[in-house]
């Protein structure tokens, strides 16, 4: 069993390849994690505009990266885009498809942040002077954030764990080096390693969102 | 040839659509049997699970907490890999469907204990001791009294959570399940032709969208009423 899974000489021999894969799903994370929260911000914003030729559309497109699994839009980008002549690397396809995939997710926790700012307090911020653009940068955004915080960060955690999907098109994230490591050694050792990581890196967040869900649902 | 004919003749080619159908129709077979067996065991686990937190025994609540946290600070693609590659080592070999299978259900089991659990919880302590005192016993209290009120909040964060999850099938071509993503590569190989990959994503929304929309309907006639 300890031979197996928690082999102390494979640790040590695949750690140089694990920690890079580590290290990589870190940046990965800090460029998808504000791609998609930008991309939730034009449609939170966009659906601010109350206008039925807009919310409509907007509403199927979200609904539809709701339906459409994650991997399935990235192997499309990988795999079918080239038969387009167009071949962006594993890289690309990943920033792409996270764009589209968590934006949709960031775009309705935004917008149902930005509908729970009551109308008053655009009403006032315009009657003081300002504009559209800055009632909602300076006045509504701040305060609808601040009350979707708890759906935030639970995305935020979703989005990182699905920068595993990474290793499916070859970008050297922390899964990939993981069963890169354990085909050479023939030993699970190193995927195990990759768990714990995983765990320990999001097990705080977890433990705060855990307690943030509870007090939202006892109520006031 | 006009670029528009060039362009269909690649991503819309009939006559590899037509060829390749019945496989792609198979995969959505192997989809949705995988996706209800893993939508009724793990929301079945994590409603188990949560009745027994609620007996307040420390010792088991504790390991109750660690198991779910596990699950959901795991990616549900490491989860998968982890048990269809490392079991094999201690002479389990269990195939890429129950691999799948198993860890999705895990992980929807602790999403669900964790979301019963809140609603559980926000069911009002007075309830309970009303109920109690009526001289329901603790069993009769939880199931007539307490669980109808928990499982109407409890509807719309979990229909979110077990579509994320459902939509998690895909997963499983990266350990050989024929499903519909797994069944669309090899024909997509096959072919040297992507239109059975853009018929897999086709079988993708014809699936899921449905679900999404009644699900958003749901959510907004049972809205949680602050």
């Amino acid at each position: 069993m300890i031979q197996s899974f928690f082999n102390p000489e494979i640790i040590v021999a695949s750690w140089p390849i694990v920690r890079a894969g580590l290290l990589n799903t870190v940046l990965l994370s800090l460029l998808v994690v504000p791609l998609g929260l930008f991309g939730g911000l034009i449609l939170a914003l966009l659906a601010s505009v109350k206008h039925p030729a807009v919310r409509w559309p907007l509403m199927a497109w979200v609904d539809f990266f709701r339906a459409f699994p994650p991997l399935v839009l990235l192997i499309l980008l990988f795999a079918g885009l080239p038969f387009a002549g167009l071949e962006l690397g594993g890289f690309v396809c990943v920033a792409i498809a996270f764009f589209l995939n968590t934006g949709a997710y960031y775009g309705e926790i935004l917008r149902a942040g930005i509908d729970s700012v009551p109308g008053g307090q655009i009403e006032a911020a315009r009657s003081t002077g300002l504009s559209r653009l800055q009632a909602m940068t300076s006045v509504v955004l701040p305060q609808a954030v601040r009350n979707v915080l708890p759906d935030l960060l639970s995305n935020t955690l979703e989005v990182v764990k699905l920068t595993a999907l990474g290793s499916v098109v070859a970008v050297p994230e922390l899964l990939y080096q993981a069963r890169q490591a354990q085909s050479l050694t023939y030993n699970p050792t190193p995927i195990v390693v990759a768990a714990i990581i995983y765990f320990l890196m999001l097990w705080p967040a977890v433990r705060l969102l855990s307690r943030l869900e509870n007090r939202a649902f006892a109520g006031p | 040839m006009s670029s528009w004919e060039r362009f269909a003749e690649t991503f819309l080619n009939t006559k590899v659509m037509l060829k390749y159908l019945p496989d792609i129709l198979s995969g959505v077979v192997v989809t949705i049997e995988l996706a209800a067996l893993v939508v009724v065991t793990g929301i079945a686990a994590g409603l188990a699970l949560a009745l027994l937190r609620s007996l307040g025994i420390r010792p088991l609540n504790w390991l109750i907490v660690v198991v779910v946290d596990l699950f959901r600070s795991l990616p549900p693609l490491v989860v998968i890999v982890l048990i269809y590659f490392g079991l094999p080592s201690v002479d389990l070999s269990p195939s890429g469907f129950v691999s799948t299978w198993l860890s999705l259900a895990f992980v929807l089991m602790a999403f669900s204990e964790e979301i019963f659990w809140a609603g559980i919880t926000a069911v009002a302590r007075g309830q309970w001791e009303a109920a109690r005192s009526t001289g329901l016993s603790f069993g009769q209290t939880l199931m007539s009294v307490v669980l109808p009120q928990a499982f109407r909040l409890t509807i719309p964060p979990l229909t979110n959570r077990t579509i994320a999850i459902t939509k998690g099938t895909a997963l499983g071509t990266v350990v050989a399940v024929t499903e519909i993503l797994g069944q669309a590569s090899s024909a997509m190989s096959n072919s040297y032709n992507p239109s059975p990959l853009l018929m897999g994503a086709l079988a993708y929304i014809v699936l899921f969208f449905p679900v999404v929309v009644v699900a958003r309907w749901v959510e907004t006639r049972l809205a949680w009423k602050r």
